[in-house]
């Protein structure tokens, strides 16, 4: 039991502190927040001996540097690590940096957001229950910023766990993007859903309110104007110029334009680390058969964060990881 | 006879409630009626009311869409021809930069612009927008003005601010086209307390000037 502290000697931007989030407030226009990537941010605390909601840093393109003043151990997903200047991993695993070290994280290539857990507590703001920050607001744990100092309470250095964890997701991030069709799917031009569902759109600009995507227009039927209703993560939203988006973490809770449809929970994530100009490409599924993938996906999800949290985990995903990898491997 | 209750699945943990048959007025209150007949037990997490419609949020590890719309199907005790609705007061001070420009725009003064919009009640519509958002329905007709032309940046948290038929006690520092008359100290969210935010949608709010 130590208490320590992290420098951040710089932030880019949307660099934040997030937990779990808050989920149950959308009746106050309150967004749960939480990670872009649920799977990489629990990841990243489990891999380190932490409990999967713990708050942890996420990173996006511009990164972040940070100074320990006592040795610290760190988990790591989609992330690209440098610890004092040499590289240590460009994946998802477990690194103990030494006092006075200075660890450098980004996404790793091909994403948009990388995840920085410290084994131990990291004390932050919470408001609502949550150290999410709602980024529009500042509210919660907050914008991580050049200068901050973040206090670690209970720091473990668990030295012994360091190393890479396999990617779950290795080979299987860029299938299809399985959605609901709907609500307002009729309200579209004849066509506008079979374009959704059988052309290639590419994942545009966004920001943790959510991604905008580049394809062939999906055009209303009528300048249709609907009173202000619910939405969620993942409702896929039209704008008036036909440009589809779909809402993620920090989605404002009502919205007046029609939705063609809901991307599922565990896709919206995959929707939110695909990198600018990668493909998507959407499956329509029925309302049975999204909750058969909940379901079946929850389940993945909890298997390999339960392989991460075992006692002998270090040795089997270290094999593990050592054939998806080869070579990629630190000392 | 009741109107349709129609519900519709929205992704892998949600469904949509409306009622396409009713006028809006008569949506609203069926909508703040079955808000008030949720409860979060057997998988059923949270219930968002809006203008029109009712979302469901469900986990989908212990229930699904269809038994979540029967559940809502066996509702309804209530159709909301008689909302009993909690009333809170705010304490408000007309002071805002446009106050003297809605006295023009309305051809009213000052002081009767205030008289008109402190001697109103309000109806709590939705939250939306932003956190503790809340649209204030019940804006007296005298005072009922388009959005600006153009948006004021940095308007301050605790802005009362009005456009149409409706007033928005700001929650946040934001831009906005909204004509600001006021400000209010009271805070509409209240993350310490037992309940989250001063007041629910179907509420009702009323202003008093501050002393």
């Amino acid at each position: 039991m130590t208490g320590a502290a992290i420098e951040v000697i710089r932030a880019g931007p949307m660099v934040t502190v997030q937990d779990t989030g808050r989920p149950g407030l959308l009746r106050y226009g309150i967004p749960a927040s939480g990670p872009m990537d649920r799977l990489g941010h629990a990841a990243a605390n489990v891999a380190c001996g932490n409990e999967l909601g713990a708050p942890a840093i996420e990173v996006s393109a511009g990164g972040v540097e940070l100074r320990v003043d006592v040795a610290l151990t760190f988990g790591f997903a989609e992330a690209s690590v440098i610890v004092s200047g040499r590289v240590v991993a460009e994946s998802w695993g477990v690194v103990t940096v030494a006092a006075g070290g200075v660890v450098t994280v980004r996404p790793t290539d091909g994403r948009r957001w990388g995840y920085l857990a410290v084994a131990g507590t990291l004390r932050t703001t919470v408001w609502f229950g949550s150290s999410s920050t709602h980024v529009s607001s500042g509210l919660g744990g907050g914008v991580v910023a050049t200068g901050d100092r973040f206090e670690v309470t209970n720091a473990h250095l668990r030295a012994d766990l360091d190393g890479p964890v396999a990617d779950p997701r290795a080979g299987d991030g860029d299938g299809p993007v399985r959605i609901v069709l709907g609500p307002q799917e009729d309200a579209f031009v004849s066509g506008a859903v079979d374009r959704l569902v059988s052309e290639p759109f590419g994942a545009g600009g966004g920001d943790r309110m959510g991604v905008r995507l580049d394809g062939p227009p999906l055009e209303l039927a009528d300048a249709l104007t609907i009173p202000s209703e619910p939405v969620v993560r993942g409702s896929v939203q039209v704008a008036g110029d036909g440009v589809p988006t779909v809402l993620l973490a920090d989605h404002q809770t009502t919205g007046g334009y029609p939705k063609i449809a809901t991307v599922l929970t565990p896709d919206c994530d995959v929707v939110a680390q695909r990198p600018v100009g990668a493909e998507v490409r959407f499956v329509a599924v029925d309302a049975a058969e999204a909750i058969a993938v909940a379901r079946a996906e929850a389940a993945e999800r909890q298997r390999f964060l339960d392989g991460l949290a075992a006692p002998d985990r270090t040795l089997a995903q270290r094999l593990f990881s050592r054939n998806l990898h080869p070579g990629g491997e630190p000392d | 006879m009741r109107a349709e209750l129609r519900w519709r699945p929205i992704g892998d943990s949600g469904v949509l409630v409306d009622f396409p048959s009713l006028d809006p007025e008569a949506a609203w209150r069926r909508v703040v009626a079955l808000d008030r007949e949720i409860v979060a037990d057997d998988g059923v997490l949270e219930s968002c009311p809006a203008l029109v419609n009712l979302l469901v949020r469900f986990d989908p590890l212990v229930t699904d869409h269809e038994s979540v719309g029967r559940l809502i199907e066996s509702m309804e005790a209530d159709d909301g021809t008689d909302l009993v609705a909690s009333e809170h007061v705010l304490d408000i001070t007309y002071d805002g930069p446009d106050l003297a420009g809605v006295a023009v725009a309305t051809g009213l003064d000052a002081d009767q612009v205030s008289a008109a919009h402190a001697g109103a009640s309000y109806h709590v519509r939705m939250y939306g927008f932003a956190p503790g958002y809340a649209y204030l329905k019940g804006l007296p007709e005298v005072l009922g003005l388009p959005r600006k032309p153009t948006a004021a940046r940095d308007v301050p948290a605790g802005s009362v601010i009005i456009a149409n038929d409706q007033c928005i006690v700001t929650t946040l520092t934001m831009p906005t086209g909204w004509w600001v008359i006021g400000r209010s100290s009271t805070p509409i969210l209240t993350p310490r307390s037992a309940r989250p935010a001063r007041f629910a949608v179907g509420d009702v709010v009323r202003f008093r000037q501050a002393s």
